[in-house]
């Protein structure tokens, strides 16, 4: 088997996919133990109408393995990142490749990849629940990760008006939340 | 004639459990159509909790996401928070860390060899395995100050160094466990009994552990070389010689099958003894962690701007944790994914045409704590019939079975 190296994968990524796709893309190396033997992991953030072509040209380097994917309210925009390895089966051959997108709050919307990854389907409710992503699809199902009876309109990990109420702390508020001090009072 | 299914709902909770999951079978006859997943009745909100919690707090919050592995989180958190910081680790330290790991890999895969037993009905062997594993966990007590939950992890290294004199007392338990080894080999893959209740049970395909992202013994047992220690060694891995182990190291065929996870199990606690061996003869001298004054490293860390992933091979498989930093207190995201979350999938495929005495040791062959037969009802849509289950009626019927078919 020939293994591609970390660079010549980031110009695979932009060579087969439209030059506007990739956003921004970086190469970390870490090193490790006496030997100070490395590994690389591989950051890309790309527009979120090319995600699943880009899963599709991951699929044809090696088959991914989707650990999960994670979720950031930015405030305007959410951010998920896809967190794939490739290479996996090979000592110190394995690659970290983190896909970045993000998604404009008007339009929360995102494609299964469930087709190519089955074993997505669990990521992907729990960013349906959690973050209030549309994802465009997969079958409508219960609540995996919240009760059944939640309210639908709430999803716990966002920081916005949709978001779950604020925690405080000796009656000021903590944590990165962007309700204002004010906002929780009036809701008090 | 119409084929008429009885739906059993299992779980949802047991005390013992990280992930409680409810089960929901369509039977037919004893046979088991089509099966539902509803984990969630435990959410608890950690990473939640943990985004209004400062890095060195969530290491500690990290520790009990799940009691059995409060080793494997908290270093793919550190690690995760490190290479998002920038912090490099003293050889030291990266040492003892993977000492710790391969100590808790070696009382959790004993812990589930029990739970296994049990399932079957095979009740002196639970004994025997718990008490077996009683000595790692007095060992584990010796060497952090507790028998779970260590507390040994550091942002930058470790917090307790491993002395001179502590060496021998690690070696005698190393020691205890190469001498029971064949003893436990025997008991489990040389018994008729278990070999009749486990071949052919439960099986997982290559291709099924690939496409539902199967991790750790689970996917290994169906053939998957994946074991991040081999794949992208992190800490003292990258210097020990660390392989994948599938069964066809033993058997030289691949079944994918509950023997298979039971024989993956019992090489890796053989392959731990070996890692912490070689650990031991070279473990560096030096510094055992970067920053040692915690205000001044919390300081550092309130700078810091950057994400990061850590991965750590858990006994159950892939732990991997997301941070990121955006100078502040509190961390902008923290995404910690336990490796039951992605087995949950491999279940399925697993679980369909199988029997119902069969379940519990389906459902523990790919993780020990999951042995949520607290109840089952066994309902008739025709006649509304109730009839219910507990736990120890299953458990009654794996028994049976296993007299049933021994020779």
């Amino acid at each position: 088997m020939e293994y591609m190296k970390p660079d010549e994968i980031v110009e695979l990524f932009k060579k087969r996919l439209n030059k506007s796709t990739i956003i921004d893309s970086r190469i970390e190396t870490k090193t490790a133990g006496l030997t100070k033997s490395s590994y690389n992991v591989i950051w890309l953030k790309i527009n979120p109408e090319d995600l699943k072509n880009a899963v599709k040209l991951l699929s044809t380097i090696h088959f991914p393995h989707l650990a999960i994917i994670s979720g950031n309210d930015m405030g305007e925009e959410i951010e998920l990142i896809y967190h794939f390895s490739i290479y996996y089966g090979a000592r110190f051959k394995e690659i970290s490749i983190d896909l970045s997108i993000h998604l404009p709050k008007k339009d929360l919307r995102i494609p299964t990849i469930t087709d190519l990854i089955p074993g997505a389907q669990v990521t992907e409710r729990e960013m349906k629940e959690m973050m209030g992503i549309t994802v465009e699809g997969l079958p409508e199902l219960p609540n995996l990760f919240l009760p059944k009876d939640f309210a639908k309109d709430t999803h716990p990990f966002r920081r916005d008006e949709k978001g779950i109420y604020p925690l405080s702390k000796n009656g000021n508020y903590v944590g990165n939340n962007i309700i204002r001090k004010e906002e929780v009072k009036k809701i008090e | 004639m119409s084929k008429e299914t009885y739906s059993i709902p299992i779980g949802p909770v047991h005390p013992s459990l990280k992930e409680p999951v409810t089960f929901n079978f369509e039977i037919y006859g004893e046979h088991i159509e089509n099966v539902n997943l509803a984990p969630g009745d435990n959410h608890r909100g950690i990473e939640f909790m943990g985004m209004q919690r400062n890095l060195i707090q969530i290491i500690y919050l990290a520790e009990r996401i799940c009691g059995i592995c409060s080793a494997s989180h908290p270093f793919a958190f550190c690690r995760a928070v490190e290479n998002a910081a920038g912090i490099e680790i003293p050889e030291r330290a990266q040492y003892i860390r993977v000492i710790i790991a391969e100590l808790e890999r070696i009382h959790s895969h004993i812990l589930w060899a029990g739970v296994a037993a049990h399932e079957l009905g095979f009740d002196s062997v639970l004994y025997l395995s718990w008490r077996a594993r009683e000595e790692v966990l007095d060992l584990l007590e010796y060497l952090t100050g507790n028998r779970i939950n260590y507390g040994i992890f550091m942002v930058g290294g470790v917090r307790r160094d491993i002395s001179e004199e502590q060496i021998p007392r690690i070696r005698k338990t190393l020691g205890y466990y190469k001498d029971i080894y064949s003893k436990i080999e025997d008991i489990f893959l040389n018994d008729p009994t278990i070999a009749l209740r486990t071949k052919n049970v439960g099986v997982l395909t290559k291709e099924d552990a690939l496409n539902f992202c199967a991790v750790g013994p689970t996917a290994r047992a169906s053939g998957v070389k994946k074991d991040i220690r081999q794949d992208q060694p992190y800490s003292a891995y990258a210097d020990l010689e660390v392989k994948a182990i599938t069964p066809d190291v033993l058997t030289g065929v691949v079944n994918g099958d509950v023997y298979d996870r039971i024989i993956v199990r019992l090489l890796e606690l053989v392959q731990s003894i070996q890692i912490i061996e070689q650990c031991l003869e070279n473990m560096p001298a030096g510094e055992i962690i970067a920053e040692k004054k915690l205000v001044k490293l919390l300081n550092q860390l309130k700078k810091a701007k950057g994400e990061g992933i850590g991965r750590h091979e858990a006994p159950r498989g892939e732990c991997i944790h997301y941070v990121k930093l955006n100078e502040s207190e509190f961390p902008e995201v923290w995404k910690a994914r336990a490796p039951t979350y992605n087995n949950l999938m491999s279940w399925v495929p697993m679980l369909l045409g199988q029997q119902i005495a069969d379940i519990p040791i389906v459902i523990a062959s790919i993780d020990p704590c999951i042995a949520c037969m607290d109840r089952v009802t066994i309902l008739n849509k025709d006649n509304g019939q109730k009839k219910v289950l507990t736990k120890k009626d299953l458990h009654e019927l794996s028994v049976q079975k296993t007299r049933r078919i021994t020779p």
